[in-house]
């Protein structure tokens, strides 16, 4: 699926651009693009390495494992398939507080650092159930303070700039439960589909 | 802020705790630390790839004009039509969407209906393309089963619910 949109984004685009005159945008787009891209890594590199670092030591100590023990009820019930103490269960657990507290910058390598857990765990190039319900979570956002936002209704003279936040709360609330929902309903619906 | 306390707490706790554990922090640093360089190197053929698309899309016009092609659908449910390129975009490009966000919190004001739905959306949602790509490029998974189909439908769930929350709490 991904392969067809990757491929439709860019056909599209030309074809578009042939008809439309806009064949030189998109040439500067191109390139632009690319330093865009390597900065971005870049910058997300050093994010990566530093928290990834930190994490460890937090590993080592022990409390990821402490993290994971507090919230093992909650996480054991949204990813069944984990098995007690794995070390995958601390990082989705940082991963998703990081989020939560709007830390994007750290919930990243959080939650790259799971993935690479999950795919020790099922050990195949294959989207396994857990990994399909981390990203879920992940896309439909976990954020309780949204700081980007805040800022930009700061900047723009905003009266209560914070009056945001319950609504955000709320829908962000309703788009994780979905998630999680649609998450199962793909699950079963994979798990009947095998069975046939 | 919260948020400018949360991260400088976080490393004193984890730094007193592994000290007083006598752990070698920063060797057992600097060993962790080197998975993110090889994390980032990996990611950035997906990254890089799924970007230039993206761009060639936009900077054609096509995403401009596909979005018009919706505008009536919108104004008949009663939806301000300027909020939908946003809806639009929010999964597929996470700096597009912001720059959409902060320019309808400029030219609408931060406390029109517009400013608080485009805040409440872009707060509640995140970039389920980015996210996908970043994840799943790092680990090199090739087939991504339902990921993406579930992840857009938490979108459109998650859109719709900032409408009708900001419907009911601000107009």
């Amino acid at each position: 699926m991904v392969n067809l949109i990757w491929a439709l984004l860019a056909v599209i685009g030309i074809i578009y651009a042939a008809f439309n005159g806009t064949m030189e945008e998109v040439n500067k787009a191109i390139f632009e693009t690319l330093d865009e891209a390597i900065m971005i890594t870049l910058s997300l590199a050093g994010v990566l390495i530093f928290w990834l670092g930190l994490m460890k030591i937090a590993e080592e100590a022990g409390l990821l494992k402490g993290l994971a023990k507090i919230f093992r009820p909650v996480v054991k019930r949204i990813f069944p398939d984990i098995p007690e103490n794995h070390p995958a269960l601390g990082y989705i657990l940082s991963n998703m507080t990081a989020n939560m507290f709007g830390l994007g910058n750290a919930a990243t390598p959080m939650g790259l650092k799971a993935m690479k857990e999950l795919k020790n765990l099922s050990g195949s190039d294959h989207a396994s159930r857990s990994m399909i319900t981390l990203l879920a979570i992940n896309t439909s956002s976990l954020t309780l303070i949204p700081t980007t936002v805040i800022a930009i209704r700061m900047k723009y003279g905003a009266v209560d700039p914070t009056s945001i936040v319950s609504a955000t709360i709320l829908a962000t609330l309703i788009s994780t439960c979905a998630a999680l929902l649609i998450d199962r309903y793909f699950y079963y619906r994979r798990k009947r589909a095998f069975r046939i | 802020m919260i948020s400018i306390w949360l991260i400088p707490a976080i490393i004193l706790i984890v730094l007193v705790t592994a000290t007083l554990k006598k752990i070698p922090s920063y060797e057992v640093f600097v060993e962790g630390s080197k998975e993110g360089i090889q994390i980032a190197i990996s990611l950035l053929p997906f990254l890089l790839g799924m970007m230039v698309s993206i761009a060639i899309f936009q900077a054609s016009g096509a995403m401009g004009a596909i979005l018009k092609v919706f505008d009536p659908l919108m104004s008949m449910i009663g939806v301000p039509e300027e909020i939908l390129p946003l809806a639009f975009i929010r999964p597929i490009s996470g700096t597009a969407a912001l720059s959409m966000t902060t320019e309808l919190i400029r030219t609408f004001g931060p406390e029109s209906f517009i400013g608080q739905l485009a805040s409440v959306m872009q707060g509640s949602t995140d970039t389920t393309l980015y996210i996908i790509t970043v994840y799943f490029g790092a680990v090199g998974i090739k087939r991504m089963g339902d990921a993406l189909k579930v992840g857009l439908l938490a979108d459109l769930v998650g859109i719709i619910a900032s409408i009708i929350i900001v419907l009911i709490l601000f107009s």
